[in-house]
């Protein structure tokens, strides 16, 4: 393989798009909570599974660092679950985002199994920045108080994220270009 | 079919305990993940779903899963999965593989799955690459592709799937892109509901051999139509399209083939008899 593999964030940021589609489907505080509750509960699942990924292709350092991200979000999940009748959650509705996946998921093909902790720390900063910004523009557009005082808070919750893996970062700067060359790449046989 | 009983099954009771020893990045990941969330949707508990596979990195995809797998010979999964679901029509019967595997290898079978129209979906990760062994290109590679094992590219022009699928007597024909989960599990659940012979092909990224793949995203876009069961119509679609556009494509009302099960014509010894030598 030449040059270096496009890792990182690949898809758009039109947050006033995302808006107009879903805020509709936000009338109360609890449609807030069970939308907040299935965003955060998908990037934990999509951590866990990176991290798997990671794991099994001996990357044991960036498995080590999505399985932390994991538990952070795991953390935002149980405070949200605290305030939810889980009972009643529809672990099939199908919710509306401006990407095919929630704001604050990874998606599957944004990886490579070379990847550095900075190529993570990246795609992980820029999906908490997603989700603070899905979370403002529900507070700026909310007509119902209970929900723009939610969707502050929720939004505030994101941007500590977005602070304490920019500090992260600060310890791991970008490689240099050919990071992901490999002139034995991977063979799994049956 | 959605089960009523409590507790609910959940995406997470379809995994089995092994790691998938797919690329991170590789489609397929997402692609598994849609087939466990299409069965949890349907309800169709583990022991009621058979998925059967060929060989090749997508063919992994029975052992990663708790539902009755069969990972079975290069190519000859479609026969192995109609046998299956003629002698077990209970079962929800699903075939996994890739363009290698269901195309080239396994093309002649491919062909009469679809004339045979027995109640089965078969879901192709199509990568356009020989991903497992090593990068060479598929039937599905565009002729100008080039790579240290294809220098000058082959200057053939691809295999067609959908439209031989449509040709051959396919009931339901769906393109799918594994970048778009929640729009993959949804495909998954009509092509699984619908009777006969349901064709799956999903864009799955081989993001070690291809990763210009990682692009796809980009160009991947929902028909602009909606389903036809118009077979002149679908020709034309499947036949003009660039390869890009998702949905579902023909659905057709064509009753399946289901033999009645149980009436065998002769017992087994006597036909080992006939092939005794």
């Amino acid at each position: 393989m030449t040059g270096s593999t496009p890792v990182g964030p690949g898809h758009p940021d039109d947050h006033e798009d995302l808006v107009d589609r879903v805020v509709a489907a936000i009338a109360s505080r609890d449609d807030l909570l069970e939308m907040a509750y299935v965003m955060e509960s998908e990037a934990v699942e999509r951590y866990v599974e990176l991290a798997d990924q990671m794991e099994v292709h001996n990357n044991t350092e960036v498995a080590e660092l999505f399985a932390k991200l994991a538990e952070i979000e795991r953390k935002h999940v149980d405070q949200l679950a605290g305030k939810l009748d889980l009972s009643k959650l529809d672990q099939f509705k199908d919710y509306r985002w401006i990407d095919p996946e929630a704001p604050e998921t990874i998606n599957f093909e944004d990886v490579h199994y070379l990847m550095t902790p900075h190529h993570a720390l990246v795609l992980a900063r820029h999906n908490e920045q997603r989700a603070e910004a899905f979370y403002r523009a529900v507070a700026e557009r909310a007509t119902s108080e209970d929900v723009r005082v939610l969707a502050q808070e929720l939004a505030d919750d994101e941007r500590e994220h977005v602070v304490l893996i920019g500090k992260w970062l600060q310890q791991f700067p970008e490689p240099e270009e050919g990071w992901d060359e490999d002139p034995d790449p991977p063979h799994m046989p049956e | 079919m959605k089960a009523d009983a409590a507790p609910k099954i959940q995406a997470k009771d379809y995994k089995s305990d092994i790691k998938p020893v797919w690329c991170p990045g590789c489609g397929d990941y997402s692609v598994l993940s849609a087939i466990t969330k299409a069965l949890a949707e349907m309800g169709v508990a583990p022991e009621n779903a058979a998925i059967v596979s060929g060989i090749g990195c997508s063919s992994r995809i029975p052992a990663y899963t708790t539902c009755y797998g069969f990972h079975g010979v290069h190519g000859r999964a479609l026969p192995l999965a109609i046998g299956l679901k003629i002698a077990r029509p209970d079962l929800t019967v699903l075939v996994a593989g890739g363009d290698g595997d269901g195309y080239s290898i396994g093309g002649n079978h491919f062909i009469h799955a679809c004339r045979r129209n027995v109640d089965i979906t078969y879901v192709v990760m199509d990568n356009q690459v020989y991903g497992m062994t090593k990068g060479q290109p598929s039937p599905t590679t565009e002729p100008e592709w080039v790579s240290a094992l294809a220098p000058s590219g082959t200057g053939l022009r691809p295999f067609r799937p959908l439209g031989i699928a449509l040709a051959a007597g396919a009931n339901f024909i769906a393109r799918g892109f594994s970048g778009d989960p929640k729009g993959t599990t949804k495909l998954l659940i009509e092509a699984i509901r619908h009777p006969g012979f349901s064709l799956v092909e999903i864009l799955s990224p081989c993001v070690t051999y291809r990763p210009e793949q990682r692009e796809w995203k980009k160009i991947v876009r929902p028909a602009p139509v909606e389903p036809t069961s118009d077979q002149g119509r679908a020709a034309k679609r499947l036949l003009t399209d660039d390869g890009f556009n998702t949905g579902i494509l023909f659905r057709s009302d064509t009753a399946p083939y289901q033999p009645p099960v149980g009436k065998q014509s002769a017992s087994l010894a006597a036909i080992e008899k006939e092939f005794a030598v």
